[in-house]
């Protein structure tokens, strides 16, 4: 099934193609749209803002190739995103890990049915840390008990 | 210590709604401004002696004149752009979001003047894709502002248009960078540009393009409420005004304070920081953001915390976020955690960096995994020189400042550990 923008979507797109110079400029904001409709970013969809764009499907994979923040393929349902920069590991980053390493059974870059869990680079709560992402939302000021509780929240 | 210029506002209740920040006087500056001409703002900008306060603090006028000059100089580029970098990604920094996060409006209000004075009628917030809430957050302060006026055709009945857009990245580092922010702004992957040989302004889709900071455009209302000399009583005569430091890692409160150029870095660290987390001692500080080399503790005993006394020191202000770390702190390990994140952030376009941070990447991992080698710190040092100053963008020299600040300090620590590294190898 080919991929078209929801309602919500088109009138999102048609509100940002007059805010900007050349519509060349909508490829990250097409690219999170494609991102929230579907969860991750399919090849018909690429085709779909290739069209819309009047730019190459090529160009369009260079850029959300380079992005971290792009899946190009369908994941967990919640993405767990631990901060691992060096505030972060100064405070206690390692027992945040090992805590849902416990509480999950999977290890860093392993997924289960229903979480992924990745280390990233620093998502600027140094001053809050250790911290996490789950999905867009941060949790600051971890400790391995507040990231159980909400491990266990998001289990039921 | 404490001086509140921009942070005011940042702990009362609401304030980042219109309604409390309108009582606190937002938008007051633009009746005064937009009745006199453009210029005046900018005049106003340069005698502050405002300096760019995302890491470079490069003088700020001087950058808003190159765009006003490329205009006049050329008639084709009848349009020009401001671009706010909200990338907030170095280590050690998470200002911005404070801003973004309580007093949204106070960066629009700075957005507009500076739309004037430059005469840009769009204006992007390029913002990190990480910030959601805050991108969240801004937006409901833009849409806000159009209600009421503020933004849209004409700015509170003035004849002069100004649109703000915000722009969500997606997680790349190197978006910071102003020329790879603009590329990734166009829609393409964020490689720095080259530099031309004069200063110029950046350009976005070919016209001239002002690129600040966040806090550099949020202390905008200040000068042109309060005048240059009210902004140059803070700081010192080539650090004027305040920046908000940061404190994190082995620190007992940490956070965001204001304060002016030109504290006394151990004075901050024990007053206002609270000093050393659990009593410990002080090892070291990364004053500015990982890319700025690390102070040992004796160091920072007599660092002054402005642009020229942290040179002196043969580091870098940088943004001021200050990383801090206490005797048990092993600095093998810490400089591995951050030469990984320069692996994981190079963009990849030019060679000595992309190759460079990988195999200084991959030698620390070695020392780690009792895998040393006797050579492997002039070999670090080597690779650092092959890295520095032949690149597209700064990111490179700044791999090669921080890995000879941590040698440089700490020389003994890591010869101790490959030693110790090398001896349980052949056990």
């Amino acid at each position: 099934m080919s991929f078209v923008f929801n309602e919500v979507h088109e009138t999102q797109f048609q509100d940002l193609l007059p805010r900007y110079p050349h519509p060349k400029a909508l490829v990250l904001p097409c690219l999170w749209m494609v991102q929230y409709q579907e969860g991750y970013i399919s090849s018909d969809a690429i085709m779909y803002i290739a069209n819309r764009l009047d730019i190459p499907q090529a160009h369009l994979y260079s850029v959300a190739t380079f992005y971290t923040m792009f899946n190009l393929e369908p994941i967990a349902k919640y993405h767990i995103q631990v901060c691992k920069t060096l505030s972060c590991e100064l405070c206690g980053k390692a027992d945040i890990i090992s805590c849902i390493e416990d509480e999950l059974g999977i290890k860093v870059n392993e997924s289960n049915e229903l979480f992924k869990l990745t280390e990233v680079e620093c998502l600027g709560a140094c001053g809050s840390a250790p911290m996490l992402a789950m999905n867009e939302e941060y949790h600051e000021n971890l400790t391995p008990e507040k990231t159980r509780v909400l491990l266990q929240r998001l289990s039921q | 210590m404490i001086t509140k210029l921009v942070s005011k506002n940042f702990e009362i209740e609401n304030s980042h709604t219109l309604k409390v920040a309108k009582k606190n006087g937002a938008y007051k500056s633009i009746d005064e401004a937009f009745k006199k001409p453009a210029y005046v703002i900018e005049t106003e900008i340069e005698n502050s002696g405002l300096r760019g306060k995302g890491g470079g603090g490069a003088p700020a006028g001087a950058k808003w004149c190159l765009v006003s000059r490329a205009q006049e100089m050329d008639s084709l580029a009848a349009a020009s752009y401001l671009v706010v970098n909200a990338d907030e990604s170095e280590p050690g920094t998470f200002k911005d979001r404070q801003i973004l996060e309580f007093d949204p409006h106070l960066l629009l209000e700075g957005m507009i003047l500076t739309c004037y004075a430059i005469g840009a009628h769009e204006a992007y917030i390029y913002i990190r894709g990480e910030y959601k809430f805050f991108a969240e957050r801004l937006n409901e302060a833009i849409s806000e502002a159009y209600q009421d006026g503020i933004l849209g055709d004409t700015v509170k009945g003035f004849d002069y248009r100004v649109d703000i857009t915000v722009h969500r990245g997606a997680g790349a580092y190197i978006c910071g960078e102003k020329s790879a922010l603009i590329e990734s702004l166009e829609g393409n992957r964020g490689h720095p540009r080259l530099k031309p040989h004069r200063p110029s302004p950046e350009y976005y889709f070919n016209k001239p393009t002002l690129v600040n900071n966040v806090e550099t455009i949020a202390t905008v209302p200040f000068i042109v409420n309060n005048g240059a000399d009210a902004y140059r009583a803070y700081g010192t005569e080539k650090s004027p005004g305040t920046l908000l430091f940061g404190l994190s890692g082995h620190i007992n409160n940490p956070g965001i304070y204001e304060m002016a150029f030109g504290e006394s870095m151990q004075t901050f660290i024990d007053t206002i920081g609270g000093g050393v987390k659990g009593g410990k001692k002080l090892k070291a500080v990364i004053p500015g953001g990982a890319s700025t080399p690390v102070l040992s503790a004796e160091e920072v005993k007599v660092a002054r915390l402005d642009y020229e006394s942290m040179q002196s020191l043969g580091s870098a202000l940088g943004t001021g976020g200050m990383i801090i770390m206490d005797e048990d702190t092993c600095m093998v390990t810490a400089l591995k955690n951050l030469l990984s994140f320069y692996h994981h952030e190079s963009c990849g376009q030019c060679t000595p960096c992309r190759e460079g941070t990988a195999w200084v990447d991959g030698i620390i991992a070695n020392i780690l995994h009792k895998k040393a080698d006797k050579g492997d710190i002039e070999l670090l040092s080597d690779i650092a020189k092959t890295m520095n100053g032949k690149t597209i963008c700064v990111f490179a020299p700044a791999v090669a400042m921080v890995i000879d600040g941590f040698i440089l300090r700490f020389r003994e620590e890591f010869e101790a550990y490959i030693e110790k590294s090398m001896g349980e190898a052949h056990v």
